[in-house]
């Protein structure tokens, strides 16, 4: 009875909070309400019991989306308001609702018994040489969603950089360092990121084992990478460097390496040899780490913006 | 024993709890940056404070306390930086007396 | 078929249906691009806890919830992370080009 008090909180508080959002007065205040959306969303994936889960939302929906938020919240102009008339918010309001209603019966009905695989899952878990099950699925029995999700990653740094001018293809991201920042900021990242970086790798490592993983990780330490340059601890890459690009590429080529490898080793492409399970997956996670961290700073820190 | 360390427990955070609702209060009521920060810390600082200290007893193994007291140095470590510099741009920006007009 | 009991799963699943409604709201009558964009995460938001639910409800074998529709979901977030951050790239460039007319939907 208490927890379902809890869980109704906390339900309500990310419902109104979500509706703040949406009538929020000006740009900023809604993307302050979405961040905040974000971290409610991340205690209501903990009451679920998916704390791997929680663990993404809160470092990728929350932290690093909040960022560019913040970002494209400072940098673009408030549109002028013009309030749809009464009509169209009326017809809108009324097929959302419909559209909720439609799933709260979904929600309300469900089928018996609820399908799972989390049998299927736990029956071949001990192959895979891992502990954690969500990290079974990514890296073994969904492999294939994993290794194109990397893609995706690559293809929107990709988008982002091609938004850039034309001048400033291979460029640096980000407005020119200002050269002797004051403040508390350096100090605070000099001490921090050394931190965050150990914090960002045990994510990683204990992921094989229990809530963690690379994604969670890797954006641990993306982050680290934003705070030393933006305390100027570090300058942004230019992006047409050749060693930036092969850092961005190992991890996709490693695991499209290894899967091809599992063709005539394994009989399937992303399968892996018996008994060569936990090695593999690691060296795969090792090697998107490195990308995936390099990637997601990098689309934080947006498209060129000085010429190279 | 048990009882003892649960009631100590109990009180740590609710006095925890009472403090973030302080902080809250008056980050939501004070009527300028300054003051609101100084309401944040309350709130960031003895108010996770004491949660951590109340689930300390509760956290079952030495590393998992550990973990919760990195966590609070982790967290007053960042808020005091972030003060700062909302502060600094606060007092920047808006004379100390003034107070911002957003509300 | 029978009504689901009220548990936690059942609460939160409709608090991600009523997030849908109103993420679907916001993107439909949004004037500015942002703002349809924070929406559609929001949107996005109630479709994951959907998955989450479906997840729990399928727990078994030790584990909390079922890990097939929590693996998705983490995807889901780093893919929704993706497309949010080049939709907003595109919006600030949008609004470089334009100059006063910076993120403004229709007119």
């Amino acid at each position: 009875m208490t927890a379902l008090v809890l869980d109704g909180g906390i339900a309500l508080l990310t419902i109104g909070i979500a509706a703040w959002t949406i009538r929020a007065g000006d740009d900023f205040a809604a993307v302050v309400g979405f961040i905040a959306y974000g971290l409610v969303l991340t205690l209501a994936w903990t009451r679920l019991g998916a704390y791997d889960v929680a663990l993404t939302e809160a470092a990728i929906g929350g932290g690093a989306t909040g960022v560019i938020l913040m970002r494209a919240g400072a940098r673009v102009k408030p549109a002028p308001a013009s309030r749809p008339s009464r009509l169209a918010r009326i017809i809108v309001g009324a097929l959302s609702a419909a559209v909720a209603a439609g799933l709260a019966a979904v929600v309300l009905l469900p089928p018996q018994p609820a399908p799972s695989l989390a049998l299927d899952v736990r029956e071949h878990l001990a192959s895979t040489g891992l502990g954690n099950p969500i990290g079974g699925v990514l890296m073994a029995y969904r492999a294939a969603d994993t290794f194109l999700e990397t893609v995706v990653v690559l293809l929107a740094l990709f988008g982002v950089w091609s938004l850039g001018r034309d001048a400033h293809w291979g460029g640096r991201p980000g407005p020119a360092p200002r050269p002797g920042i004051g403040g508390p900021l350096p100090l605070f990242a000099r001490i921090l990121v050394p931190a965050g970086i150990v914090i960002g790798i045990y994510i990683v490592w204990v992921g094989a084992d229990a809530p963690g993983g690379k994604f969670q990780g890797a954006t641990i330490l993306a982050a680290m990478a934003i705070l030393a340059g933006m305390a100027g601890l570090v300058a942004a890459p230019a992006t047409s460097g050749r060693r930036l690009r092969w850092l961005l590429a190992a991890g996709p080529i490693v695991f499209v390496g290894i899967g091809l490898a599992g063709i005539p080793l394994a009989g399937a492409f992303l399968a892996y040899p018996p008994g060569f399970e936990k090695p593999l997956i690691l060296v795969i996670e090792v090697a998107l780490t490195v990308s995936l961290a390099a990637m997601l700073a990098l689309i934080v820190a947006g498209p060129p913006e000085r010429s190279p | 024993m048990n009882a003892l360390v649960g009631l100590f427990s109990t009180v740590a955070i609710a006095a925890g709890i009472v403090f973030f609702v302080a902080g809250t209060t008056g980050l939501l009521r004070f009527p300028d940056a300054l003051t609101r920060l100084h309401a944040l810390t309350k709130a960031d600082n003895l108010g996770l404070g004491l949660i951590v200290l109340g689930l300390l007893p509760l956290s079952g193994s030495l590393g998992a306390a550990l973990k919760l007291v990195v966590i609070w140095a982790l967290v007053q470590f960042a808020g005091a930086t972030v003060a700062q510099m909302i502060g600094a741009l606060a007092a920047g920006e808006h004379p100390p007396s003034g107070g911002r007009r957003r509300r | 078929m029978s009504l689901a009991p009220f548990d936690a799963a059942t609460l939160f699943g409709l608090m991600g249906a009523i997030l849908v409604g109103l993420g679907l709201y916001g993107v439909v009558l949004l004037e500015s691009f942002l703002r349809r964009l924070l929406a559609f995460n929001l949107l996005g938001g109630g479709v994951f806890i959907l998955f989450g639910v479906v997840a729990r409800r399928g727990a078994g074998a030790g584990f909390s919830g079922d890990p097939v529709p929590q693996a998705l979901v983490i995807t889901g977030i780093v893919v929704a992370f993706c497309a949010t951050a080049l939709a907003i790239t595109l919006i600030e460039r949008l609004g470089e080009e334009d100059g006063d007319d910076a993120s403004g939907g229709g007119s």
